[in-house]
C-alpha cells in the first residue's frame, strides 16, 4: 500500500485536460461532421443522414467492410485462442526449452513496423504458393494480433493468487482441472478483453492488409485509405463514424461481458 | 514449489500451438525476406529469381545460395535515396519520442496524482482512443489540417493569421499525427510507473527540505526512468517503420523507409530491394528490440 500522493496540483489538472482534449477533439469533429448535409466538408449545412444511406448504396465499400468484419471476427477468435494458450504457456510453464525464442517472437510484433511483417508474410504466402486472400489477410491479422492477447492474459494470470490452485488440488482436482475450473474464469476478462483489442486492430489495420491480400478482396480500412489519399469526402467521415460507433458498441458488451463474469467469480471465491 | 510446478508440463503443451504458429507466420518470413533480399530483380511473376523450394532438398538449396548476391545491399548503401530515408526515419522518430515524452509525461504525472477512484477512468479515457481507428483517427486530422479546415477557421477568426496556413502534406502534420496516434503508448506505461511510487518518498525528500521542482528531479523523476524506457521504445521502434502517417499527413519532399519501401514493393515492384530494406531495417531496430524485452521481461518479474 503505497501512500497517496495525491495533493493535485493546478498544472497536473490542465495537463490532463488539455491530453484528453487533444486525444477526443479530432474524433468529436469528425462524428458532428459525418452528419453534415454538404457536400463540402467545410461548410456546415445543417444536420443530415445522407452520406450514411450513400455508403450503404456504395457496393464496393458495402464488400470491403463485410470483408473486414469477417476477416476481424474470425483472426480475433483465432487470435485469441492461441494468445490465450501461449500465455498459460509462459506464465505457468516456467523454465522450457526455447522459452526465450518464445517470449521474442510474443513481444517483437508488438512493436515491429508493420511494413516488415506485411512484407515477410507476403512472401511466405508467395512461397508457399497460396491464393491471395480472405485466408491470407486472415492469418497474418491472427499473428499480428495474438501477441497482444498474449500480453493481456498473461499479465492477468500472473496477478492471480495461486493458492486458489493450489486448494483445489489438495480437494483432489488434477492441475488440468484446478486451472480450468478455478483460475479460467478468473481470466475470462482479460481473455474478452483481448478479443476485443483482436477484433478492432484487425478492423483497423492498412499496412499488413494492403501486403497479404489479393486483387478484388479488399478490405475496409484499405479502401479508406485510398480514398483518404485523394482528400477528404463526407462519405468517409461516415463510414469513419459507423466504425467507432462498431467499436464503441463492442467495448461496452465486452466491459459489460467481463464485469458480469468478474461479478460472478467474485461471488464464487469465497466458496 | 514443487505444488506449483506440476502445472508447467500441461501449460507447456498449451504452448505448443501458439509456438508452431509464430514459428511458421513469424520466424520463418524473415528467412524469405533475407532470402529474397538476396536474389536477382526479374520481370515476373512473383518478380524476383530463384525461388527457394523447400523440397529441392538440400543440394538444390545449396546451388540456389551460389546464385545468392549482395546486389541489392550494395544499391541501398550506394543511392542516396535509402540513405536519407533511413536517416530521415530515425531522425523523425527520434523527434517524435522527445515530443511524446514531453507531452506525455505531464499527462501520465497528473494521472498519477489523481485521487485513487478516479484513476481507473482516466486510464479507460486514454486508452479508448487507441481502441478507435488509428487509420480514423489521421484521417481526422486530415479534416482539421486542410486548407479551409478548423484550425485555420479558428486561427483565422482569432487574428493569430491573416491567411489559411499551409499544414496538409508538412512534417508539421506528420509529426502531429504521429504523436497523436502514439501518445497512448507513451502515458501507459509512464503512468504504470508513476502510479506505483510510494508518496512517501516525495514526503521524505520535502521533510529533508527539498522544494517541489527538486524533489520532483531527485526523486520522481529518477524512478520514473523504467517507465520513462518502456514508453520511448514503445514509440520509437514503430515510428522508425511508420508508413500510414507519413504518406497521408508530410509532403512528398522527403521519404521514410517505411515509404521508400511501400513505393519499391507496390509501385516498382522490385521486391529483392524491398526485402534488402525491410532487413536492413530489421537490423537497425534490432539494439532498441532487445532493450526492450529485456525491460519487458523485468517489468514482468516485478508484477508477478
Amino acid at each position: 500500500m503505497a501512500r497517496p500522493v495525491n495533493r493535485i496540483s493546478p498544472f497536473n489538472i490542465t495537463s490532463l485536460a488539455l491530453g484528453l482534449a487533444f486525444l477526443y477533439l479530432p474524433i468529436v469533429i469528425l462524428v458532428i461532421y459525418s452528419f453534415n448535409a454538404s457536400r463540402l466538408v467545410t461548410v456546415w449545412g445543417g444536420w443530415s443522414l445522407r452520406w450514411y444511406t450513400e455508403f450503404f448504396n456504395d457496393r464496393a465499400m458495402l464488400d470491403a467492410a463485410w470483408m473486414s468484419l469477417r476477416v476481424a471476427a474470425v483472426s480475433a477468435t483465432v487470435a485469441t485462442l492461441l494468445g490465450t494458450l501461449a500465455a498459460i504457456g509462459l506464465a505457468r510453464g516456467e523454465r522450457f526449452k526455447g522459452r526465450s525464442l518464445f517470449s521474442g517472437m510474443l513481444y517483437a510484433p508488438l512493436v515491429m513496423p508493420e511494413v516488415i511483417s506485411g512484407l515477410s508474410l507476403l512472401l511466405l504466402f508467395v512461397a508457399l504458393n497460396a491464393e491471395r486472400g480472405f485466408w491470407t489477410v486472415t492469418i497474418a491479422h491472427t499473428t499480428l494480433t495474438m501477441c497482444f492477447v498474449t500480453v493481456v492474459v498473461q499479465s492477468r494470470l500472473a496477478s492471480i493468487d495461486r493458492s486458489l490452485e493450489e486448494a483445489a488440488m489438495d480437494l483432489g482436482c488434477d492441475p488440468v482441472k484446478a486451472f480450468l475450473s478455478v483460475t479460467l474464469p478468473l481470466i475470462v476478462p482479460a481473455i474478452v478483453a483481448g478479443w476485443m483489442l483482436a477484433f478492432t486492430l484487425s478492423l483497423d489495420d492498412v499496412v499488413i492488409a494492403s501486403f497479404t491480400t489479393g486483387p478484388g478482396s479488399a478490405t475496409l480500412p484499405i479502401r479508406i485509405y485510398s480514398e483518404v489519399r485523394l482528400g477528404v469526402k463526407p462519405q468517409i467521415n461516415a463510414i469513419c463514424t459507423m466504425v467507432i460507433a462498431l467499436i464503441a458498441v463492442v467495448i461496452v458488451i465486452a466491459s459489460f461481458a467481463s464485469k458480469l463474469s468478474s461479478l460472478r467469480g467474485e461471488s464464487a471465491a469465497p466458496l | 514449489m514443487s505444488a506449483r510446478s506440476i502445472f508447467a508440463r500441461p501449460a507447456r503443451l498449451a504452448a505448443i500451438a501458439p509456438y508452431l504458429w509464430m514459428a511458421l507466420f513469424f520466424l520463418v518470413p524473415f528467412g524469405f525476406v533475407l532470402k529474397i533480399s538476396l536474389s536477382q530483380t526479374a520481370i515476373a511473376q512473383p518478380p524476383y529469381v530463384p525461388l527457394f523450394d523447400l523440397t529441392a532438398g538440400w543440394a538444390a538449396s545449396k546451388a540456389a545460395l551460389a546464385e545468392l548476391s549482395l546486389d541489392n545491399f550494395k544499391l541501398l548503401v550506394s543511392d542516396s535515396l535509402y540513405i536519407s530515408s533511413y536517416l530521415r526515419s530515425i531522425f523523425v522518430a527520434v523527434t517524435s519520442t522527445a515530443i511524446l515524452l514531453l507531452i506525455g509525461y505531464p499527462i501520465a504525472y497528473g494521472m498519477a496524482r489523481l485521487p485513487q477512484r478516479w484513476q481507473p477512468i482516466a486510464m479507460m479515457l486514454v486508452i479508448v482512443p487507441f481502441w478507435t481507428s488509428f487509420l480514423i483517427r489521421i484521417y481526422a486530422w486530415i479534416n482539421i489540417l486542410q486548407h479551409d479546415g478548423l484550425l485555420n477557421k479558428v486561427l483565422l477568426a482569432l487574428h493569430i493569421v491573416s491567411t489559411p496556413v499551409v499544414w496538409l502534406s508538412t512534417d508539421t502534420a506528420m509529426y502531429i499525427g504521429i504523436v497523436y496516434s502514439y501518445l497512448p503508448f507513451m502515458i501507459l506505461p509512464l503512468y504504470a510507473t508513476l502510479a506505483k511510487m510510494d508518496g512517501a518518498l516525495i514526503e521524505a525528500a520535502s521533510d529533508l527540505g527539498a522544494s517541489p521542482g527538486r524533489a520532483f528531479w531527485l526523486v520522481t523523476f529518477p524512478l520514473s526512468l523504467p517507465g520513462v524506457g518502456a514508453g520511448a521504445l514503445l514509440c520509437f521502434i514503430p515510428i522508425v517503420g511508420e508508413f500510414v502517417i507519413p504518406d497521408l499527413l508530410a509532403g512528398s519532399g522527403s521519404m521514410m523507409i517505411g515509404q521508400t519501401l511501400w513505393l519499391e514493393f507496390f509501385t516498382n515492384k522490385d521486391w529483392p530491394v524491398a526485402s534488402a530494406a525491410a532487413v536492413v531495417l530489421l537490423l537497425l531496430l534490432i539494439p532498441p528490440l532487445l532493450l526492450y524485452d529485456r525491460l519487458q521481461r523485468r517489468t514482468l518479474r516485478g508484477g508477478s
